[in-house]
C-alpha cells in the first residue's frame, strides 16, 4: 500500500516546528508501524534529508519508549496497542497519516516526535517505592497477599511509562500514571507502611508538572495496556486521607 | 517537594482545608461536594415545581411554605436565606475552584496539537463541562432576575409566584431560552454526576459500571421536569 | 596463551561464599562515602547494583542510554525467574538449582558461581516481594510457581507475561528512592564510550550525552558495567533496537578479556519474520511451551489446512526425540530441533520459516479462559503482530537470537582483567555457561547487583582507603576524550551512500549464515574473511547525516555497529577454535549419529577469553580452565 504522511519536524527544543510531508511506498500491511517509519528513514538517507527522530526501543509493547501522536490519537487507532506495535494492516491504501509527538508541558519537545518525559521520574522519585534495603526482606510467603489483591496490583503495575495517558489528555494530566504507581504499592500489604507519605508527595510532585483531571477517561482509552481509571479514584480517596493522616502524625 | 518527612516540623500549619484546597485534587474535591449541593438543589427545586401541576394555589403555598421552613423555631426565610446562603458558597466554589483548574490545565498543555484530535471516549458532555457551566451560570443569573427578583419578569408587579411563571415562559423567546439552558444544565449533570464519584475516590468495582447509568436516569429525571414547564406553558398545558 | 585464575575460594561448594564474605575486606560504613563508584546501564544488574550500592552509603554514579532507567531491554523478559524455594515440597533445593544450571550450560561454567547464584536466588524472591514486585499468587495467598525448560521441579516465580518488567520496576524504584536520597547521582541519556584507564585500573569513563552532544568525562574508585548482551549483532534479534556491546567492547579494546564470545543463545519460540524490511524479531514466553505442543507436518509437501492435518500425519518432534523433557527440553536443544525440521522442508506459514506451537489439546483440556489466564497477553500480542488468532489455529514458532551467555570475563569477584572494572549481569561471562536456562537470566542479573557485587567490590575498594579517585583533567582522560571526538568527527565525515542500518543487516546475515545455530569451519573461515571486507567498505562508505550537537541516532547507531563488527569478528573466530558442540555453540563437524550436540570435555573444558591486540593483529587467545569438583561432567541427555 501507499500513504501520504504529515510528519512533526522540530530540530530542537526552542527550535520552530512544522509538518513536512513525505510518501510511504509499496508498505506491506504485515509490517509495523515503525517498520514502515524505518523505510521511510532509509528514502530519506538515500535523499541526504536528515531522517526523522523518533522515540523507540524494545518493539515489543513493553519498554515504554515509543510514542506519538497517530492521527490525533496516542498511540494510533488500535486500542490497547502502542505504537510499536501497531501494524500497517491497521491502515488502508491511500491513507493520509498525521504524526505528532506528544503534546504537555510536562514532556518538552527533543526532536522532531521525541519528547523529554523525565518528568515521570521525578514522580517515582517522590515516593513510588517500598523502602527495604537490599538483605533486609523477610521470606518471600511470610504475608500471604489475597490473590485478588495481588491481581489488582499487576493490573495496576502493567504501566509502561509511555505517557500515552498524558498526550491523550485534554488537560496534560498524569492522573494515570501516578495512580497507577502509588497503587500498585498502596494496594499490597508492603506497601501500607509508606502508603500516605507515598500518596501525599507523589501527588504534589505530579501537580508540579501536569494538569488536573476531569475525569473524561481519554487516558484510559489511550492506555496501551488498558489501565483502569479506577485506580484514579483510587489515589484521590488516599491522597485526602493522607492530607488528614500525614499531619496527625506530623 | 520533598516528603513531609524529611520537612523539618513546622510548629504552625495551614488549616487542613486550605491546605488540602491548594492541590489539584483539593479542588476537585471542592468541585465534587459543591456539585453535589447543587445536584440535591436541582433536584428538589424540580420536585418543587411539579406544584405547577397540581394547581396555582398549591403552586404558591409551596413557594410561602420555603419562607416558612422551621418557622417558628427559626424567624421567617431564615432557613431559607440559610439554603440560599449555603447555595451561594457552593457555587462560587464550584466556580472559583473550575476557574483555577482551567488555568492550571492551560498551563500543563501550553501547545495544544496541530493536527486534528480523535477522541476516543471524551464524551461532548466531558469535552464542554466548561462550556455548559458558563451557560448555565448565565442562565442563572436570568432567572433569578426573572423569577425571585422578578426585574426581567412581564407580569406586573404584585404578580404571585404562580403568575411569574406562567407571564415568564407564555414568552416563546423565554421558553426557548429556558429550554436550551436547561439541555446545557443536562449535559453539565451527566458529566458531573459521574465524575463526582471519580474525584471522591468513591470506587466499588460492583457498582462502578452503575454509575453511568445512575448519571444518566438523574439527568433524565431532573431535565425532563424541568424542560416540561415552558413547553406545558407553551402548549397551553397549563395557564 | 596464559591460564587465567578465577580466584575461586577453596573449600566445599556449599561453604565457599559463606566463608568468603567472611574472609574479604570490608569498607566500614561510614568510609564507604569516601568512595565514588560508576555503574553503566540500569537494567536488573546495573539498576540493583546502583542501588545497593546506594543503600551501603558508596557514593554512586549511574549512567544508562535511555531517557529513564526504567527501559532498559531486562524489561522485556517475559517468562519469569527461577530460586531454589521448593514451596511446592518437590525436592527442590539449592543444590538441584545449581546442577540444572551447570548441566543445562553443558558444563562449561564455572561451579563455584553457579553455586553462589543458587544460593542467592531465594534472597532476590524475597527481596523482589518486599518491594512490593506484584508476583502471581494461588488462592492461597502463597506465591505461584510454573516450570520452565531445563527442570523438572516448578521453581519460576512469574508476574504474567511480564516478569522481567516486574523486577525491573522493583530495582528502578529501588534506585529511584537512592536518587531522592543523594546516594545515586543518576545521568540519563548518556551513553558510555570510552573507557579510561589509568595505572592499569578502571578509573573512569567518557560518556556523550545523546540529546546535546555533549561529551563528558567521570571519574570514580571503581566502574562496573551492567551493559547487557550483543545479540545485536546479529541484527534481527529479540533485543531492543539500541540494545548494543560498545562500553564492554570500548572495556575490552581497554584491555578486558572477552570470554566466550560464539556462545549465543538461539530463543526456540519467536515469531519467524514475515518479510526482509522486519527490524526485530518478537520472542513468545518459553513459558508457552509448557502447555503448548511443537509439530510439523511429516511431510514436506503438505498442503492441507493446518486443522485437517490428522494426528498420524504431524511430527511432534521434541515429544518423540526427548520424551521425558518433552516440549520443555531445553532452548538450545529445542531451537536445534526447530532448525532440523525446517532445513528438511517442514517448515510451516507462507514462507516456510516456522514450526507449529499448538494449544488445541491444552484449550480442550484447561479450556480456553484457563489458558487466556495463563497466557492471554501472548496471545494478543501473536495476534497483534501477525494477524491470526492463536485459540484456533496453532502460533507459528521460530528460533531467534536471544541471550549472548560470552561477556567480560570475571573472576569469582565479577573483577574483569583490568583491576577496578567489573562486570555484571548479561556483560559479564560467568554463570550460563554454553547455554542459559530459561528464567535464569533475571535470577543472575539480581544476583550480581544486589547480592554479589555489593559485598566483592568492598574487597577491592577496602585498600583503597584515602586515595583520591583521578582528577577527570588527567592525561588518561583527554587521550580517551580524544578518541572520543575523533570516532564521532571521521563518522560524520565519511559522507558515504549506504545507512548505518544497511551495513548492520548485512552484517547480521553474515552472523546468521556463518555463525548462527550451526555452525562449521568453511563457513566460519567465510565468515572471517567477509567481515573485514564489509567493514572496510562500511569505513568509507556509511552516510550519517545531520550534527553531532542534538539528538541524532544514526551516529549513536554508527558507533555501535562498529564494535559490532569487531565483536562479530571474534565471535566468529572463537567459534571456529572451539572445535566440539556444546550448548548454543554447534559445530556441525562434532555431532552425535542422531544429530546431538558432540562436548570434547579433554580438550575443551575451558573458557576462552580473548585479550585484544591492536586492530590490525589476531586477538590474544587466553585459558581458563573449568574444575568440576562437585559435580561429574556428564553427556548432558534430555531424553
Amino acid at each position: 500500500m501507499n500513504l501520504t504522511l504529515r510528519v512533526w519536524r522540530q530540530a530542537g527544543p526552542d527550535a520552530p516546528g512544522r509538518f513536512e510531508t513525505y510518501r510511504a511506498t509499496d508498505v506491506s500491511p504485515d509490517s509495523s508501524f515503525l517498520e514502515m517509519l524505518d523505510a521511510v528513514n532509509e528514502e530519506l538517507i538515500g535523499d541526504n534529508e536528515e531522517p526523522i527522530e523518533f522515540m523507540h526501543d524494545c518493539r515489543e509493547g513493553i519498554c515504554g519508549t515509543c510514542g506519538m501522536m497517530i492521527n490525533g490519537q496516542a498511540h494510533g487507532p488500535r486500542a490497547e496497542t502502542a505504537t510499536c506495535q501497531l501494524h500497517m494492516r491497521s491502515f488502508s491504501d491511500g491513507d493520509e497519516i498525521v504524526l505528532e509527538p506528544w503534546r504537555a508541558a510536562g514532556f518538552p519537545i527533543v526532536k522532531d516526535l521525541v519528547v523529554d518525559r523525565a518528568a515521570f521520574d521525578r514522580i517515582i522519585e517522590a515516593g513510588g517505592y517500598i523502602t527495604v534495603d537490599t538483605g533486609s526482606a523477610p521470606d518471600a510467603n511470610l504475608i500471604p497477599i489475597e490473590k485478588d489483591a495481588a491481581d489488582l496490583a499487576m493490573d495496576a503495575a502493567a504501566c509502561i511509562g509511555c505517557g500515552a495517558c498524558v498526550a491523550a489528555c485534554p488537560n496534560g494530566a498524569a492522573q494515570l500514571f501516578t495512580s497507577a504507581k502509588m497503587q500498585q504499592l498502596n494496594l499490597l500489604p508492603q506497601g501500607q507502611p509508606e502508603r500516605y507519605q507515598r500518596a501525599e508527595s507523589m501527588v504534589e510532585v505530579m501537580e508540579e508538572h501536569f494538569g488536573s483531571c476531569t475525569n473524561m477517561g481519554e487516558c484510559e482509552a489511550a492506555c496501551p495496556k488498558g489501565i483502569s481509571i479506577d485506580f484514579i479514584a483510587m489515589m484521590n480517596k488516599d491522597y485526602r486521607k493522607a492530607k488528614f493522616k500525614n499531619r496527625r502524625t506530623a | 517537594m520533598a516528603t513531609s518527612t524529611s520537612q523539618p516540623a513546622s510548629t504552625k500549619r495551614t488549616p487542613f482545608l486550605v491546605e488540602l484546597y491548594r492541590s489539584a485534587l483539593g479542588k476537585k474535591y471542592v468541585m465534587a461536594i459543591t456539585g453535589i449541593v447543587g445536584l440535591g438543589y436541582v433536584f428538589a427545586h424540580m420536585v418543587g415545581n411539579l406544584k405547577l401541576y397540581q394547581s396555582p394555589e398549591d403552586f404558591n403555598r409551596y413557594a410561602e411554605f420555603l419562607r416558612e421552613l422551621l418557622y417558628p423555631i427559626a424567624p421567617q426565610s431564615a432557613v431559607l436565606n440559610i439554603l440560599r446562603l449555603v447555595l451561594i458558597l457552593a457555587l462560587v466554589g464550584h466556580v472559583v475552584a473550575a476557574y483555577q483548574l482551567t488555568i492550571m490545565n492551560r498551563r500543563a498543555r501550553p501547545e495544544s496539537y496541530r493536527g486534528k484530535r480523535d477522541y476516543v471516549v471524551a464524551d461532548f458532555a466531558a469535552r464542554t463541562m466548561r462550556w455548559t457551566g458558563v451557560i448555565v451560570l448565565l442562565f442563572l443569573v436570568y432567572h433569578l432576575a426573572d423569577l425571585t427578583w422578578g426585574w426581567a419578569n412581564p407580569a406586573a408587579a404584585g404578580a404571585t409566584p404562580y403568575e411569574k411563571v406562567i407571564a415568564s415562559f407564555s414568552v416563546p423567546a423565554v421558553a426557548a431560552f429556558y429550554l436550551v439552558a436547561n439541555l446545557a444544565l443536562g449535559v453539565h449533570l451527566y458529566h458531573g454526576f459521574w465524575s463526582l464519584f471519580q474525584s471522591m475516590g468513591w470506587t466499588n468495582r460492583r457498582f462502578n459500571a452503575w454509575r453511568r447509568s445512575l448519571a444518566i436516569a438523574f439527568t433524565v429525571v431532573v431535565v425532563g421536569g424541568n424542560l416540561s414547564f415552558p413547553i406545558a406553558v407553551q402548549v397551553g398545558l397549563i395557564s | 596463551m596464559t591460564v587465567l585464575d578465577a580466584k575461586v575460594p577453596s573449600g566445599p561448594i556449599e561453604t565457599k561464599w559463606e566463608h568468603h564474605k567472611f574472609d574479604m575486606k570490608l569498607v566500614a560504613p561510614n568510609n564507604k562515602r569516601k568512595f565514588e563508584i560508576i555503574v553503566v546501564g540500569t537494567g536488573l544488574a546495573g539498576a540493583s547494583a546502583a542501588a545497593t550500592l546506594g543503600e551501603l552509603g558508596y557514593r554512586v554514579k549511574a549512567f544508562t542510554y535511555h531517557d529513564s532507567a526504567r527501559r532498559a531491554h531486562s524489561i522485556s523478559a517475559q517468562g519469569g525467574i527461577n530460586a531454589a524455594k521448593d514451596y511446592h515440597g518437590e525436592g527442590d533445593s539449592i543444590y538441584r538449582l545449581f546442577y540444572d544450571t551447570v548441566k543445562g550450560g553443558d558444563y562449561r561454567s564455572r561451579e563455584a558461581n553457579v553455586y553462589r547464584l543458587a544460593e542467592v536466588s531465594n534472597h532476590i524472591i524475597d527481596q523482589c516481594v518486599a518491594q512490593g514486585v506484584p508476583f502471581a499468587r494461588e488462592y492461597g495467598g502463597l506465591l505461584d510457581n510454573r516450570s520452565f525448560g531445563g527442570a523438572q521441579v516448578r521453581r519460576t516465580f512469574y508476574a504474567r507475561g511480564q516478569t522481567g518488567q516486574q523486577l525491573l520496576l522493583g530495582a528502578y524504584q529501588a534506585l529511584a528512592r537512592q536518587v531522592k536520597a543523594g546516594t545515586v547521582e543518576l545521568h540519563t541519556n548518556a551513553e558510555m564510550l570510552e573507557l579510561v584507564v589509568a595505572d592499569g585500573r578502571a578509573v573512569g569513563i567518557i560518556t556523550r550525552d545523546l540529546i546535546t552532544g555533549r561529551i563528558e568525562r567521570h571519574s570514580a574508585h571503581a566502574v562496573v558495567l551492567g551493559t547487557g548482551g550483543y545479540a545485536n549483532v546479529f541484527y534481527l534479534s529479540t533485543m531492543a533496537m539500541t540494545s548494543n556491546a560498545t562500553a564492554a567492547w570500548r572495556a575490552h579494546r581497554k584491555g578486558a578479556f572477552f570470554a566466550n564470545p560464539c556462545y549465543t543463545q538461539i530463543h526456540p519460540t519467536a515469531i519467524p519474520s514475515s518479510d526482509e524490511f522486519q527490524s526485530k524479531l518478537t520472542l513468545m514466553s518459553e513459558s508457552l511451551r509448557n502447555d503448548g505442543r511443537i509439530w510439523v507436518p511429516k511431510d514436506p509437501d503438505e498442503s492441507r489446512p493446518v486443522a485437517q492435518i490428522p494426528e498420524e500425519d504431524r511430527d511432534y518432534y521434541l515429544e518423540r526425540k526427548y520424551p521425558s523433557y518433552g516440549n520443555l527440553a531445553p532452548r538450545d536443544i529445542s531451537s536445534r530441533a526447530a532448525k532440523v525440521s525446517v532445513d528438511r522442508g517442514q517448515g510451516v506459514g507462507p514462507l516456510k520459516n516456522g514450526v507449529y506451537l499448538d494449544f488445541a489439546d491444552a484449550i480442550a483440556r484447561l479450556g480456553r479462559d484457563a489458558v487466556a489466564a495463563k497466557y492471554g497477553n501472548l496471545f494478543d500480542m501473536y495476534a497483534s503482530i501477525t494477524g491470526e488468532d492463536a485459540y484456533q489455529i496453532p502460533m507459528r514458532i521460530y528460533p531467534a537470537p536471544h541471550y549472548t551467555m560470552g561477556g567480560l570475563w570475571v573472576d569469582y569477584h565479577l573483577q574483569t582483567t583490568i583491576p577496578g572494572l567489573f562486570s555484571i549481569g548479561e556483560a559479564n561471562y560467568s554463570d550460563h555457561g554454553a547455554n542459559r536456562l530459561g528464567a535464569s537470566a533475571l535470577m543472575q542479573g539480581l544476583a550480581d547487583g544486589y547480592f554479589v557485587l555489593p559485598y566483592t567490590i568492598g574487597d577491592y575498594l577496602a585498600p583503597m582507603l584515602g586515595q583520591p579517585k583521578v582528577d577527570t583533567s588527567a592525561g588518561e582522560f583527554d587521550a580517551a576524550e580524544a578518541e572520543v571526538r575523533g570516532r564521532v568527527e571521521h563518522y560524520l565525515g565519511v559522507q558515504g551512500t549506504r545507512s548505518v542500518d544497511w551495513f548492520h543487516r548485512e552484517l547480521g546475515k553474515i552472523m546468521w549464515d556463518y555463525c548462527g545455530m550451526g555452525r562449521n569451519k568453511a563457513g566460519l573461515e567465510k565468515a572471517l574473511s567477509e567481515i573485514p571486507a564489509l567493514r572496510a567498505e562500511f569505513e568509507s562508505d556509511v552516510r550519517v547525516l545531520g550534527g553531532a550537537e542534538s539528538l541524532n541516532s544514526s551516529l549513536e547507531k554508527v558507533g555501535r555497529v562498529a564494535d559490532f563488527f569487531e565483536l562479530g569478528e571474534l565471535m566468529c573466530r572463537d567459534a571456529l577454535v572451539r572445535e566440539e558442540s556444546c550448548g548454543g555453540h554447534f559445530r556441525e563437524e562434532h555431532q552425535t549419529e542422531d544429530g546431538e550436540a558432540l562436548r570434547d570435555d579433554e580438550n575443551f573444558a575451558h573458557v576462552t577469553a580473548w585479550e585484544w591486540s591492536g586492530a590490525s593483529g589476531a586477538p590474544t587467545e587466553h585459558r581458563e580452565q573449568l574444575e568440576f569438583e562437585t559435580l561429574e561432567l556428564t553427556t548432558r541427555s534430555y531424553k
